[in-house]
């Protein structure tokens, strides 16, 4: 695949180059996040986990991955 | 006096003492300590997940919320909008409707913002959440807060964090007074005796992590706070003696010698 080909997407505040037709799926399968627990946002609005295969992503999208922690 | 069973939006829970998860030295350390503390609701906080390091423990692997009520808090919110995008989040990771909103004022005195905090309350109650509401312990917009739709009335003892236990004892018994609703002290609490003057003002339930986490030996603190709860709530429910003045001796002067 050639360089150029490449599209940037910001993840969690980071750079990140993905090849085009990429779904939100392939993603989160790369990260290897658990599906379970974590929620998605893609350009601040939240992606029904069920619909992230059918999600394509494109240039310039920023995602949010969230996850709980400890808090008070 | 058999107390009745502590309910938050009609679900019975089993402690009066809910625990933060925060400020512990490892997830095996908090998931002890809210073992000991006997809790069967737990604070936690929704932050970007590591995207770089993806073999980092998490939370919710050590303390399973199929066992435990997970509480997803705004911490670090200082908006409306903020908060509400938080909760929507903690609901997309796993269902959760009965949230705590905490929307901040300053980075100082952590002390709610309340005009946005009540503007969350009414909000987030339309979208169906369950809102347990961080306020200041004032009574008027402790009212404010109900009939927003609160389903608990969390004011703190003192800042967050600050150990100094709780300083407005009059607010706290006024608000007792005046609401029905499960009244929790969120906030300041600093060592057991504060957790059962709380539960004697006739609170209903009180929500601890600084004290605990951060206490030299946090699993015996959590022990301690279970006991000074449940102490707490059988000293209020047996209903105190009149204090007087004067002395009143215990033992009977008939028959003396």
């Amino acid at each position: 695949m050639n360089i150029k080909n490449k599209i940037k997407i910001i993840v969690n505040g980071k750079q990140m180059q993905i090849t085009p037709k990429f779904s939100l799926k392939s993603l989160i399968i790369k990260l290897k996040m658990p599906l379970n627990k974590i929620a998605i946002e893609l350009n601040k609005e939240i992606i029904d986990k069920r619909k992230i295969s059918k999600t394509q992503l494109k240039k310039g999208d920023k995602i949010e991955i969230v996850h709980f922690i400890g808090g008070g | 006096m058999i107390d009745k069973k502590f309910k938050i939006a009609n679900k019975i829970f089993k402690s009066r003492l809910i625990v933060g998860t925060g400020k512990y030295k490892s997830f095996s350390e908090c998931a002890k300590a809210i073992k000991t503390s006997g809790a069967d609701i737990v604070t936690v906080a929704v932050r970007r997940v590591n995207i770089s390091n993806k073999n980092k423990a998490r939370l919710m692997d050590y303390i399973d919320p199929k066992k435990i009520t997970y509480l997803p808090n705004t911490a670090g919110c200082f908006t409306a909008e903020d908060a509400i995008r938080t909760l929507r989040l903690a609901r997309e990771i796993g269902g959760w409707k009965l949230v705590k909103l905490e929307v901040l004022g300053d980075k100082k005195n952590l002390f709610p913002e309340m005009i946005e905090t009540l503007r969350s309350t009414e909000l987030l109650t339309k979208e169906g959440f369950k809102v347990m509401v961080y306020c200041n312990d004032d009574p008027l917009m402790a009212k404010r807060l109900e009939n927003a739709g609160a389903v608990a009335i969390m004011p703190l003892a003192a800042p967050i964090g600050s150990g100094l236990g709780i300083q407005n004892k009059v607010n706290i018994r006024i608000i007792r007074k005046q609401t029905k609703l499960p009244l929790i002290i969120d906030a300041g609490i600093g060592q057991a005796s504060d957790a059962t003057i709380a539960m004697e003002l006739g609170c209903d339930g009180v929500l601890i992590n600084t004290a605990i986490a951060k206490a030299r030996d946090p699993i015996q603190m959590a022990e301690a706070m279970k006991l000074a709860v449940i102490s707490g709530r059988k000293s209020f429910l047996s209903g105190r003696i009149i204090p007087n003045l004067f002395g009143s001796a215990s033992t009977t002067s008939k028959g003396i010698i």
